[in-house]
């Protein structure tokens, strides 16, 4: 079984995301593409799974060129995939997920739900997963709904099976015990497309790996590369992997949480009773698998969740209770988790985003009106001081890419005197070369001697940026923990074990 | 410097759920003070002499039961004290963390209405087989409507139109019923209605992405309007070839009808009714037993995963919205078809509405939405018999029972429920 791509080229209006892709995969080898996150991976799938059509080239399965309408030929020729946001319905069994679109019935269509049952039990007897055929899937672990959708694909006669994304909602623990399915099913003969912009994954894994860039290949490079030559490979240019900071120099305690608990309008507790302190000059990163309460967090902080108890003291006034504009006006700067959601209004110019934290008086606004000539002043100094690639203040937000996008938030939270800085995922979906960038402006944040409270679900973020870190497991604080804690532990600790020595 | 060799397990609260909040949790012991204040001020300020009598046989009965008689104020009396121990209880176990059980529910309606009617009907006889059975009749369209819409919401689109539909359903049974001359003809002809409606929804919703309530409830309004038009323009010309369709008689199910109450009740009905039963069970069955349903829902739930798995996301759609108007079509016939065998402007006066109010109040669930639609048949019967027998409610606010008794149910006791999570969002592909 060998599949190829050949001269895959897709395009949007103008934009030309796959350019003539070619790679082919053999059974029983694991080839990875790597690019990064807006290089076109995921485009290149959705053509290779029949999401999308592809305007030219063609995919050819054992030399046969395969016609593709819908994600059902796709799965008819033997193709399964493992999608990043899983492809599973939350609320059905994991049998029902599994026999989706490939029901086994009797009588009049009626479901045979034990054919199902034992085709669960089989395959995950097969690879040593541990998954109940009746288990609801919202109710299991990231991990293991993971496994359902592999299970889901091989249940189907997969023999290849793409990964894309696979280890962005995993622990470091889940990611290996990944790793160990995808070089079993690779013995088994199964041919395996793995796609990540994680460096290190990648070459751990793969017995090849192909690079893209900006929708076109770049070039082939062997596991044996180092982390450095892929990452100039996948970027066009050497990069700085490593984040150039001096130890903190932390003053007084200057944002101290007390048993903070926020729950929401469903009556799920997200956050349960944590205490933590921030001081001046120091950044306090939060590790955690995603939707363990980080978000909950940032916002309780900006005032942005109803039902809040306990304690935020920033520079020993209480945050609890206040407005929004409150919280702001007391020195907090936030640079949200979905910048296209809650951090930039896309139809409006990037002068006008600059302006959104500040568009109730002073400096920008007098006498209800906006003051033009001091906006545009402000925008033309801040699209050069943060670098921001665009074709002029007068652009809309909505045309930047997300490097840029997220340059601008930035520059808008980071521009007023901060008393405390909240980054929730800074650069996610974000380019290496401005990951670099924004990595320099926190540290420089820091270095003025604002504390910083920095959440990100990318384990390398949290080690390089942070002075302590801070795991959150189911609302609840693991442990607070050195910057220099190896990363086997912290990933104990994101699964909710506190090894021996660590203090809550 | 930390070792791995030993750790202890950090596990916050291992086997209790995340949700430990309190929340909502007092909503049913406040609803259950309030009836019961409210059924405490009856006794307060307008105590009422005499018996009330509970008639509970039908003279087609295989033995006869007797008639129940009791004393109006004290029977009133002790049931208040019954209510509001049932408050209590439910109060109790809020203050504990849990929840009010459905059965304690049920007691506290049933213990309300009984105390209500011997109240409201001192010195009369509550004909109790007429009102549950007239329950049923006018719960039927209810039922087709909230079936309807709970197939299309199931398969992800809000379906407003139910009005519109069991109204033109309505309306095409007379018609058609007239010309041809049979009830059937009628039947068909208002299924062909319902689904027409629902093709136009789907139509919209599915391929322009129009906001679905707003073409439900422009539907609903456009079918008023054609409805009445046809009506004075077509219909009034000549009633007796237009208007004027044969009717569903009864007909007695031999031995079950003739049980005392539940006979009379449920098995002396129109083949409409028993339509209904079948029909309720063959939903529930195939939205959760069979291929199809199982598609449907999962395009309800999550369009793209069944998309990824090969399955036409806005096929099953449009399947499962014109099948949905075929139901609420049935419903629509029940209106000319069995009781006043004609048409008449607006006479659906809002069931539709009601029956999207069953859907909710049913938590998308076919069974639990007939039960709600029968409840509300239930409220609606309840204020035209006690306008007959002489209540001393004014019979405007005996009007507004039905939907006095919606509000309630929904806001007060429907607790978490959670709609399709693709209901009303229409499904672009990539």
């Amino acid at each position: 079984m060998t599949l190829e791509l050949r001269g895959i080229t897709k395009r949007f209006g103008p934009l030309v995301a796959n350019d003539r892709i070619s790679l082919t995969v053999n059974e029983g080898e694991i080839h990875a593409l790597l690019g990064e996150n807006g290089a076109g991976k995921s485009t290149l799938m959705n053509v290779l799974y029949g999401l999308y059509q592809a305007d030219e080239g063609e995919i050819l399965l054992d030399g046969k060129p395969l016609e593709m309408t819908g994600p059902g030929d796709a799965m008819a020729a033997g193709i399964g995939m493992v999608h990043q946001h899983f492809m599973l319905i939350p609320v059905f069994t994991v049998a029902e997920n599994v026999m989706l679109g490939n029901e086994a019935t009797g009588f009049a269509g009626q479901l045979d739900i034990d054919a199902a049952r034992a085709r669960v039990r089989e395959i995950s007897e097969r690879f040593g997963f541990d998954v109940d055929p009746d288990a609801v899937v919202e109710t299991l672990p990231v991990g293991v709904q993971q496994r359902v959708e592999i299970i889901k694909a091989l249940s189907r006669d997969a023999r290849v099976l793409v990964f894309d994304e696979p280890t962005a909602v995993l622990t470091p623990q889940e990611t290996d015990e990944l790793m160990e399915i995808m070089r079993q099913l690779r013995e088994s003969g199964t041919a395996i497309v793995f796609i990540s912009h994680k460096l290190r994954e990648v070459r751990a894994i793969a017995d090849r790996i192909t690079v893209i860039r900006r929708g076109a290949v770049v070039g082939e490079a062997s596991p044996s590369a180092t982390n450095a030559e892929l990452a100039a490979l996948m970027v066009g240019r050497p990069v700085e992997l490593t984040v150039q900071k001096d130890p903190a120099q932390p003053g007084p305690a200057a944002l101290t949480v007390t048993d903070l608990r926020v729950v929401d309008d469903t009556g799920h507790v997200h956050l349960d009773g944590i205490t933590f302190s921030i001081a001046a000059g120091e950044v306090l990163g939060v590790a955690g698998v995603q939707g363990n309460g980080q978000t909950e967090l940032t916002e309780a902080v900006l005032g942005l969740q109803s039902d809040v108890t306990g304690s935020i003291e920033l520079d020993g006034r209480q945050l609890v209770g206040r407005s929004v504009r409150k919280v702001l006006d007391a020195g907090v700067g936030f640079v949200p988790e979905d910048r296209q959601v809650d951090g930039l209004v896309a139809g409006m110019t990037i002068a006008e985003n600059l302006m959104l934290n500040r568009s109730h008086g002073e400096p920008f606004v007098g006498m209800g009106t906006i003051k033009r000539k001091v906006l545009e002043a402000f925008a033309e100094e801040k699209l050069v001081e943060y670098d921001v690639r665009a074709s002029g203040i007068h652009a809309t937000a909505g045309q930047l890419s997300g490097g840029n996008q997220q340059k601008v938030v930035v520059a808008r939270e980071l521009s007023r005197d901060l008393r405390l800085l909240v980054a929730a995922q800074p650069t996610r979906g974000v380019d290496v070369g401005s990951i670099e960038f924004i990595h320099k402006q926190i540290v420089a944040t820091r270095d003025r001697g604002v504390p910083v409270l920095l959440v990100s679900t990318e384990l390398d973020e949290i080690v390089a940026l942070s002075d302590r870190i801070m795991v959150l497991y189911r609302g609840q604080v693991v442990g607070i923990v050195p910057a220099d804690t190896p990363r086997e532990t912290l990933g104990l600790m994101m699964a909710g074990e506190r090894p021996e020595g660590v203090v809550a | 410097m930390t070792t791995l060799t030993e750790k202890t397990p950090f596990v916050p609260d291992p086997d209790a759920p995340v949700v430990t909040s309190t929340k909502g949790l007092l909503k049913t012991p406040i609803v259950f003070g309030v009836v019961t204040v409210l059924v405490a001020l009856l006794l307060a300020f307008k105590s009422r002499e005499g018996d009330t009598t509970f008639r509970i046989a039908a003279d087609t009965d295989l033995f006869e039961l007797p008639e129940i008689t009791v004393p109006s104020t004290p029977s009133l009396a002790t049931v208040i004290v019954l209510l509001a121990v049932c408050t209590a209880a439910s109060t109790l176990l809020a203050s504990r963390n849990r929840r009010t059980p459905l059965w304690l529910v049920a007691v506290f309606a049933v213990l309300a209405v009984v105390g209500f009617l011997a109240w409201a009907a001192a010195g009369e006889a509550v004909p109790m087989v007429g009102l549950l059975s007239g329950s049923i009749a006018l719960a039927v369209p209810l039922v087709f409507g909230a079936l309807g819409g709970v197939l299309g919401e199931r398969a992800g689109v809000v379906n407003i139109a139910i009005d519109g539909q069991l109204l033109f359903g309505a309306f095409a049974a007379a018609m058609f019923g007239t010309i041809v001359g049979s009830p059937w003809g009628g039947l068909v002809a208002a299924m062909c209605a319902g689904a027409l409606v629902a093709l136009v929804l789907a139509f919209f919703a599915i391929n322009y992405f129009v906001d679905q309530v707003i073409v439900g409830v422009v539907l609903n309004v456009l079918v008023i309007g054609l409805t009445s038009f046809l009506f004075g323009q077509v219909m009034t010309e000549n009633p007796t070839g237009l208007n004027d369709p044969p009717h569903f008689s009864r007909i007695p199910i031999p031995l079950l009808g003739e049980i005392p109450i539940i006979g009379p009740v449920l098995f002396r009905q129109t083949i409409l009714v028993y339509i209904m039963y079948v029909g309720v069970g063959l939903v529930a069955w195939a939205l959760y037993r069979t291929k199809w349903g199982l598609r449907v829902r999962a395009v309800g739930e999550h369009p793209k995963a069944a998309d990824t798995v090969g399955i036409k996301v806005n096929r099953t759609r449009y399947t499962t919205l014109i099948i949905a108007g075929l139901i609420a079509g049935i419903g629509g016939a029940t209106y000319t078809l069995v009781s006043v065998p004609q048409f008449g402007e607006e006479m659906t006066g809002g069931a539709g509405y009601i029956a999207l109010a069953a859907v909710i109040f049913g938590r998308w669930d076919p069974i639990r939405a007939t039960l709600a639609a029968l409840l509300f048949g239930f409220a609606t019967n309840l204020s035209g018999v006690l306008s007959v027998i002489g209540s001393p409610v004014p019979s405007q606010f005996m009007l507004m029972l039905p939907y006095v008794v919606t509000i309630i149910a929904v806001a007060g006791l429907v607790g978490h429920s959670r709609a399709p999570a693709a209901d009303g969002v229409p499904y672009r592909k990539g």
